[in-house]
């Protein structure tokens, strides 16, 4: 077998199951060589469950994971070449953060001395060289948060697996954090396995996302596919925020479908995928994909009134109510407040949108 | 919170109470503290500081007697403080991190019921245990009794430590290539040391000071300090034996001082 075509983890149908409970149902996906790849679902939804499972913390109930071809679901954590980043990084307390960070480089059998240079080429790589014969607990959670990638990253694994590492770090740490995540798995070349239930996070660091929900895999591929074209209604609601519309289908042709809406009023879709005629289904239009105007658009145009609008810093999001019909929300970047109105309350207005910016959703 | 209205110290009677229970368990030790230096053979009359009766209890007539017995009591308290905590250890990692297993509970009820059963209960209960298995009674049968009345005292705050060490550690190690072995001696063992010596002085101290089990299950003329001290009483209460109390109270003092500043540090800063 040749390296290049080899999956970095394999996972066959794993299940995991709790006596009765079943955390995991049936997952089956291939993440592949120095890839960023996310696991992302809300709380619950069997993510950490599965990172654990290639860790080597929870056993597997049924099927394999397979790391560069070796099958690994039995062997305990400590023979397994992965390394994990915990939540709360569990950095050992008692130990430098130099001795933290050779833990695992002296363990895996090179000697003291080789694993101390390595920690300290590893620290400095994080830029915490100054802070090596201090405590854990000297250090603030941004810096605990380095020294934990450093720890984990020092024994060279071939996979890095990084439990939800950011979401105890405050807004603006956490952002930096996720560019410097990102830069450093280009670098090292390393497979990333990252868990979290943050979908912006998600969209901002993943190669490829794997969304899921109540123990199973809803859709798999890269943040442009999962945000654009989401396979089902928990993708299309969960990622991102969206106008979810109960829309029937009245006409399909030429690969468009025309639906029609509460109150009269009807929209058109590109996509069809193998939804018929009198079906009823949903309908996902992103925000920021529609516009308003004073005067209908030549291509898809409904007639609203502005509920409120509400100042977000980057943008202004404007609630309408369309006539009979659902509220819609709209989403106006401040930087398009040049070409794109923003109305006051009570005013009479025209939602636009291009041809096919909604998307059909099969439940 | 303590506003003026709820403040304890504005109940009728709280100062009087708090002074009389102060007195009434402390005053004794402060008496036999002061009359242990006292110059006269009277343990009621005072004439005056002396170390007289310290200097009696090393070179006196009693003193073979008490250094015997006071080697017997250090010996047996070293070894069964020592061998009950590394037991105490051992069961508090199975109770803690050994997971949700059948008879938790049950065992945590057997670990400390030693610390629930009237102690001349277990003292008999010993007694016959001894003679039942045909076990000649002497230092052996004492030290045995010791070990395995000691575990509770060691187990309680090894445990307590324990419960405060969260289990993310174990499983870091684990994953940086540490063998289960290895992340127990490696990353636990140092966290919990200080829970390990705390339990190991509490245990050293029940031992020393233990009397009623000690007085059953002891041999004919084996003595420790405790049995000796009243053997010693039975034949009218003399000054020198104030002044091994006194000692024996200052050892106390600072072994459970020792033990509580210990269970209190943290290693981790």
């Amino acid at each position: 077998m040749n390296d290049e075509t080899l999956s970095a983890v394999d996972v066959r149908d794993a299940v995991k199951r709790y006596g009765d409970f079943t955390a995991l149902k049936t997952i089956s996906l291939s993440i592949k060589d120095n890839e960023f790849f996310t696991l992302l679902g809300p709380s619950g939804c069997g993510k950490t469950t599965l990172l654990r499972m290639i860790a080597g913390f929870e056993d597997v109930t049924e099927g394999a994971i397979f790391l560069y071809g070796d099958e690994i679901e039995n062997l305990p954590p400590h023979q397994r070449p992965v390394n994990t980043v915990f939540q709360n990084y569990a950095l050992f307390p008692q130990m430098t953060i130099l001795d933290n960070v050779a833990f695992g480089v002296e363990m895996r059998g090179n000697s003291k001395a080789e694993a101390r240079r390595r920690a300290g080429e590893m620290l400095e790589l994080v830029q915490l060289s100054q802070f090596s014969s201090r405590k854990p607990s000297q250090l603030s959670g941004g810096q605990q948060q380095r020294v934990a990638l450093a720890r984990a990253l020092a024994p060279e694994p071939k996979v890095l697996l990084l439990d939800e590492p950011l979401s105890a770090l405050d807004l603006k740490l956490r952002k930096a954090m996720q560019l410097e995540l990102k830069h450093l798995q280009r670098e090292t070349g390393i497979t990333f396995i990252f868990v979290t239930h943050d979908q912006e996070e998600a969209l901002t660091m993943s190669d490829r996302i794997a969304v899921m929900s109540a123990g199973e895999l809803q859709q798999l591929g890269a943040p442009t596919d999962i945000y654009e074209r989401p396979h089902n209604m928990f993708v299309a609601d969960f990622i991102g925020e969206t106008n979810l519309l109960e829309v029937s289908v009245d006409k399909i042709a030429q690969g468009r479908a025309t639906c029609h809406l509460g109150g009269g009023h009807e929209l058109t879709c590109n996509q069809v995928d193998d939804i018929g005629v009198g079906a009823k289904v949903h309908m996902s239009i992103r925000p920021e994909r529609l516009f308003m105007s004073d005067i209908p658009a030549e291509a898809e145009s409904l007639k609203g009134t502005v509920k409120e609008n509400i100042f977000a810093g980057t943008d202004i999001t404007t609630i309408v109510a369309l006539a009979e019909g659902p509220d819609f929300i709209v989403r106006t970047s401040n930087s398009d407040r040049g070409n794109k109105r923003i109305f006051e309350p009570g005013t009479e207005m025209y939602v636009n949108m291009e041809m096919g910016a909604g998307r059909l959703l099969v439940d | 919170m303590a506003t003026p209205g709820n403040d304890i110290k504005s109940y009728p009677g709280f100062r009087f109470i708090t002074i009389a229970c102060l007195i009434i368990l402390y005053a004794p030790l402060v008496v036999v503290t002061i009359y242990s230096f006292n110059a006269s053979k009277s343990i009621t009359v005072w004439e005056g500081l002396s170390l007289h009766w310290y200097a009696d209890v090393f070179t006196g007539p009693d003193s073979g007697k008490f250094k015997l017995a006071a080697r017997n009591s250090f010996v047996i308290a070293i070894i069964a403080a020592s061998v009950s905590t590394a037991i105490a250890t051992l069961a508090a990692t199975a109770m803690v991190r050994g997971g949700q297993f059948k008879l938790r509970t049950v065992s945590f009820g057997l670990i400390s019921l030693p610390l629930m059963v009237p102690e001349i209960v277990t003292a008999v209960a010993t007694l016959i245990f001894f003679n039942a298995i045909g076990f000649d009674r002497g230092l052996m049968t004492i030290l045995v009794a010791h070990i395995a009345f000691c575990i509770p005292f060691a187990y309680l705050p090894i445990s307590a430590r324990m419960q405060g060490i969260e289990d993310t550690y174990e499983q870091a190690a684990m994953d940086l290539y540490a063998t289960k072995r290895q992340a127990f001696t490696k990353i636990l063992m140092p966290l919990m040391m200080p829970g390990i010596i705390s339990g190991f002085l509490l245990a050293f101290i029940v031992s020393l000071d233990d009397f009623i089990i000690t007085n059953f299950v002891k041999g004919a003329g084996v003595e420790t300090l405790p049995t000796a001290i009243f053997g010693s009483v039975k034949q009218g209460i003399k000054p020198n034996i104030m002044a091994i109390s006194t000692m024996l109270l200052g050892l106390s003092i600072v072994m459970v001082t020792i033990s509580y500043f210990v269970s209190k540090t943290d290693n981790t800063k």
